[in-house]
């Protein structure tokens, strides 16, 4: 099926709920992050105007990936409705994503914003705030008992959410790849949500350390809902 | 040496002497040419006189000729003729350039033709420079025969492609009189020989005296590769043929020469005392036959059809190799290093037998092979003979060649690929139309070279062959595509690649694009491998340092392992241990049994002519005779307890097995056809609510079943078989299966990747196969949501319905069955039908992936999660 009407079909199947260092979350199998009692939406690697950014290196690779992923982030709004988003870093592709931005995805971007508190985290692609796009750029930022940033820093970090791996997990046997939220209860790490974003194994070596593996889930979101498999019955690849 | 049967049969000049050569008088070979065969006790066979008098005369010439013929020789002797007649160039004057370019497929051949040639040129007392350039030449090299090019260069199409987009590329062939063209008959049917096309195109157009010289297997339809070699532009312009004459409609062809082949071949069909089997592909039951034959001869070539098949056989060998022969294995997945050794121990006779796959196809001369065995059908008439062509390179001995057929079916059609040999049947695929993102790589080469108007390359282009009926709005699209991506929504423009400038040229925008066309230049997309190397003991520091490399494997077939599994590969039992960056990490297994049978089905789909002929032995009890008496009983009981097709008929049958109901349908379409006819015949039953769970496809018989019974549908008119093979199928069934299909995204990544919408390499930053800077699969989806009908678009569906999914015989098979539909309702599987029945369950089924795995391997955490206040909490 076309990833793209998968991805719309996902956004309509249940989520699951749970809680990480104490703080109740929704995992939403659109790929974003809902934290209820701060009514505070978390979108990770958001890649908007890849297309663009590879089209500067003389690769054209289709310039529709920032409309469609803005689409994809709007049905998650429209779901959760919430007074504050927090954006997990590498938002844009590259550093002159935001200026050059052409003028119908800027619009959609700002009306996605209005009203709304909105925090964009620096990531490595987009380390200085977006140009002429407004809300807040930080380094790092904490809401409730969770901490915020792009990349999950060393070690077992108790309360820390972040994006920049692409987790994604695969089931031993013959299971395709999904997007998936990794968490050993303790920390978190966001899928990517940009339409053209690949994935990272959550077995990968670049993965090693951040997890108590005993307790470590990959929240894989599958065709029909979101599904917590053990990392011990995930394989690499 | 006997040249009684050496005579041409069939000589055809349509290209008439231009004006810049000498009149076409009998050619005599100079003296020292003469002298030179006289010498070593030869004459010059006639299609090597005819050969230099027609080049002498101005003509470009195809020579279609068997192994052994004195075809390398034949094709070079114009070069040479013409070399020796040379003045000396006179100190202070420029260097020459180029005399002749010849082109071959591989590497390895033209080293090899290189190092044949250094001896009749020092014989003769030619003073003729010669060099190669390949992948593997240094930069050094390269750069001195750019200064000082050699009279002869011997190269692949893909050099040839980096040379023409080079800015020198005018004065490298000012000199250029000739190209070879060796093997053409492998080279025009890929890609690549789209490419190459194009590429001698612009050599005309830099030197439209220029001559080419094709040297050829035999094909279906020779007139092909006549047009082929020479300019199909009739507007004038450059490259323009001068020998249309007044028939306007007649295309330009260059002259023909065909040697007939010599002794014919003694081939036999194995004759087992053992049970042929139902079904399978590795005539495991052959061995001690394969093996005493091996034994009987001195040097036996082994051909299967598929590199697991081939791994296969030969650790079977070796498992009965009871004397120790020594029995090679070579295929193209192996470490270059391994092939080259097996190569060298061939050429000296040190080996007694080697097991090959389609590598070992074409032109290398090997030792002294006495015996062919084709393990498996050959598929192919045309394959057939090449392969057995191999044996013997005496073209006046005989080549001794036994087909080993791994089952029933495949019993009929060695017997009539086998016919077919006899008959000097061909089947060799027709040329198809060239491909459009091959067109792009080279607009974007061309505009490397040189800024161009769009005019001028549209003529040059369609000069070539494949590429002489593209339409200009084509092209246009094509320019814009290399320009900015070609999309409808322009938001590209400043970051174009080329931009039509005031004088109305097109031109490279930055030099950085040029380095990056001359890293990604040629058409071999291969698959994402992965090296595998095998270590000792899975410990940190053995993964970190890696093991000695195995060769590479496809990661496709990786993803379907966990480690611990055993797999064969290069002749040994593996065990997988896991991946690392990009390496594959094995241990060696400790059972002899691999645990994971690699079998891709067989490579090539039967051929059209070979189907045909497998349909009309099958319909004629008169021929069975000719069938070993197992498969002449099967097919008695067959006739007994249901249908035999007549020739033209689709024999469809329906009965129940269990508590399923199947319909076992006969096509004799091959594989790929066969798997988009299942695919598209499952959502049709669907919609007629006959429930169907799946099907699986052969080379001979597709079977779907399903809950509901078949057979009672069609009897109580609740199913109509004529609606279900309806043609119409092909518009809008095949099209949306298709478009979300594997197939066409696979498709998809070569076409992205040829045409340089993405890089398989950026300057700066080497990347494997497995590290592709975007997925190309969500590059996809994304352009097909906002743009399907992209100009990458068209180009992957023209691709698939010629490639994997063969929809032209799909096409032509429901043509031929209409009103020829026979169907059998029986109360028990049918003879015919045992083959196929037994492949359920072996073979996976396509379909839409389901997440009942996901849902059961939650189960536990979710459990965890509804009993706990969360796994950390």
């Amino acid at each position: 099926m076309n990833a793209l009407a998968r991805r719309l079909r996902q956004g309509e199947c249940e989520a699951l709920d749970m809680a990480l260092a104490g703080e109740r979350i929704t995992c939403d199998p659109a790929g974003v992050l809902y934290l209820p009692a701060e009514d505070c939406l978390v979108v990770s690697d958001l890649h908007l105007e890849k297309g663009a950014a590879f089209a500067r290196r003389g690769m054209f690779l289709p310039p529709y990936d920032t409309a469609a992923t803005l689409a994809l982030l709007a049905l998650a709004l429209d779901r959760y409705t919430p007074a504050r988003v927090v954006c997990l870093g590498d938002s844009f592709h590259d550093r002159k994503g935001a200026a050059l931005m052409p003028a119908s995805e800027r619009g959609s971007l700002l009306a996605l914003m209005r009203g709304r508190d909105w925090i964009w985290i620096a990531g490595n692609h987009d380390p200085e705030p977006p140009q002429g796009i407004g809300g807040e750029t930080l380094g790092e930022v904490t809401v409730g008992a969770l901490s915020f940033r792009h990349e999950p820093s060393p070690g077992a970090r108790r309360g820390e959410v972040s994006g920049h791996l692409h987790p994604v997990a695969r089931l031993a046997g013959r299971g395709s790849r999904r997007a998936c939220f990794a968490t050993d209860g303790s920390r978190m790490i966001l899928p990517s949500f940009g339409v053209t974003t690949g994935g990272l194994n959550v077995l990968d070596r670049a993965f090693h350390g951040l997890f108590n593996i005993e307790t470590a889930l990959a929240c894989m979101i599958g065709h029909s809902g979101i599904y917590p498999v053990r990392f011990g019955a995930l394989v690499a690849g | 040496m006997a040249q009684a049967h050496l005579v041409p049969i069939f000589i055809r000049v349509t290209a008439r002497p231009s004006p810049f050569a000498p009149d076409a008088a009998p050619i005599a070979l100079p003296e020292p040419f003469l002298q030179w065969f006289a010498g070593h006790g030869w004459a010059p066979r006639p299609h090597q006189l005819d050969l230099l008098a027609k080049a002498e005369a101005g003509a470009s010439v195809l020579l279609i000729a068997p192994t052994g013929a004195g075809k390398t020789l034949a094709g070079f002797l114009p070069a040479l003729v013409d070399l020796s007649r040379r003045r000396r160039r006179k100190p202070g004057e420029r260097p020459r350039g180029v005399h002749t370019l010849y082109i071959s497929p591989l590497k390895a051949l033209a080293t090899d033709i290189a190092r044949n040639l250094e001896r009749p040129v020092a014989e003769i007392g030619l003073s003729v420079t010669m060099e190669t350039r390949t992948g593997d030449t240094s930069q050094v090299r390269r750069q001195r025969q750019k200064l000082k090019p050699p009279d002869i260069l011997l190269t692949t199409p893909e050099q040839l492609a980096l040379l023409i987009a080079a800015k020198d590329a005018a004065d490298f062939f000012s000199d250029l009189r000739y190209v070879v063209f060796d093997e053409l008959h492998s080279l025009v049917t890929s890609k690549r020989g789209h490419l190459l096309a194009l590429g001698l195109a612009r050599l005309r157009k830099l030197r439209p005296e220029l001559q080419t010289i094709g040297l050829s297997a035999t094909v279906s339809d020779p007139a092909e590769l006549c047009r082929w070699l020479v300019s199909q532009n009739r507007g004038g312009g450059p490259g323009r043929a001068t020998d249309f004459g007044d028939a306007a409609d007649l295309k330009a062809e260059a002259a023909l020469i065909t040697v007939e082949g010599g002794a014919k071949p003694d081939i036999a069909i194995l004759e087992s005392q053992e049970r042929v089997p139902w079904q399978g592909h590795t005539a495991r039951y052959a061995l001690p036959e394969i093996y005493a034959a091996i034994k009987a001869h001195r040097t036996t070539l082994l051909f299967v059809n598929t590199r697991s098949q081939a791994e296969l056989l030969f650790q079977e060998l070796w498992r009965i190799n009871e004397d120790t022969l020594p029995i090679a294995l070579h295929h193209g997945s192996l470490d270059v290093g391994q092939r080259r050794k097996v190569e060298a121990a061939m050429t000296r006779n040190e080996l007694r037998a080697v097991v090959a796959t389609s590598t070992l196809d074409l032109g290398i001369d090997w030792g002294d092979v006495d015996l062919v065995v084709h393990v498996g059908a050959p598929k192919g008439a045309s394959r057939l003979a090449q392969r057995i062509g191999r044996a013997n390179h005496r073209m006046d001995e005989p080549s001794k060649a036994i087909l080993v057929p791994a089952n029933r079916f495949e019993v009929m059609e060695c017997r009539a690929a086998l016919d077919a040999n006899y008959l000097g049947a061909q089947d060799t695929p027709p040329l198809r139309d060239g491909a459009l993102d091959v067109l792009a790589q080279h607009v974007l080469g061309m505009a490397v070279a040189a800024p161009f108007r769009a005019d001028d390359l549209y003529a040059e282009i369609t000069s070539a062959a494949p590429y002489a009926d593209l339409p200009r709005e084509t092209f246009d699209r094509i320019v814009e595509f290399v320009a900015t991506g070609g999309y409808a929504l322009k938001v590209y423009e400043r970051y174009a690649k080329i931009k039509l400038t005031e004088d109305g040229t097109w031109r490279l925008t930055h030099p950085r694009f040029a380095q990056a066309y001359r890293m990604n230049a040629g058409t071999i997309v291969e698959a994402a491998m992965l090296e595998i190397r095998m270590i000792r003991r899975r410990t940190a520091s053995a993964i970190a340092r890696g093991g000695r490399a195995l060769g590479k494997i496809e990661e496709a077939f990786l993803e379907t392992l966990s480690p611990g599994d055993t797999f064969l590969f290069a002749g040994e039992v593996l065990r997988f241990e896991g991946i690392h960056e990009t390496s594959c990490l094995v241990t060696r297994a400790t059972s002899d049994e691999p645990k994971v049978p690699y079998y891709g089905g067989s490579k090539f789909p039967l051929t059209t002519y070979l189907a045909k002929e497998v349909r009309a032995m099958l319909a004629d009890p008169a021929r069975w005779s000719a069938l070993p008496s197992q498969v002449r009983d099967w097919l008695s009981i067959q006739k007994l307890k249901s249908i035999i097709p007549g020739p033209n008929d689709l024999l469809v049958e329906t009965f129940p097995n269990g508590k399923l109901f199947h319909m076992v349908l006969y096509p004799f379409e091959g594989r790929l056809a066969h798997q988009t006819l299942g695919m598209l015949l499952t959502r049709r039953l669907e919609r007629a609510r006959a429930m169907p769970l799946g099907f699986v496809a052969t080379d001979y018989a597709i079977s779907i079943w399903g809950r509901k019974d078949m057979g009672e549908m069609i009897a109580d008119g609740a199913l109509s078989l004529d609606a279900l093979f309806d043609e119409d199928m092909l518009g809008d069934d095949l099209e949306s299966w298709m478009a979300d299909s594997w197939l066409l995204k696979r498709t998809f990544r070569q076409c992205a990747v040829i045409s340089g919408l993405i890089e398989k390499r950026h300057p700066g930053q080497e990347k494997t196969g497995r590290q592709v800077t975007v997925s190309t699969d969500l590059v996809y989806d994304v352009l097909r949501a906002h743009e399907p009908d992209h100009i990458l678009m068209q180009a992957t569906w023209a691709d698939a319905a010629t490639g994997l999914l063969d929809v032209s015989r799909v096409s032509d098979l429901l043509a031929r069955i209409k009103h020829h539909i026979v169907h059998q309702d029986l109360e028990q599987i049918s003879p015919l039908a045992v083959p196929v029945m037994l492949e359920i369950g072996r073979e996976s089924v396509v379909g839409e992936a389901r997440d009942a795995d996901l849902r059961e391997a939650a189960k536990e955490a979710m459990i965890a999660m509804a009993m706990a206040d969360g796994p950390g909490a």
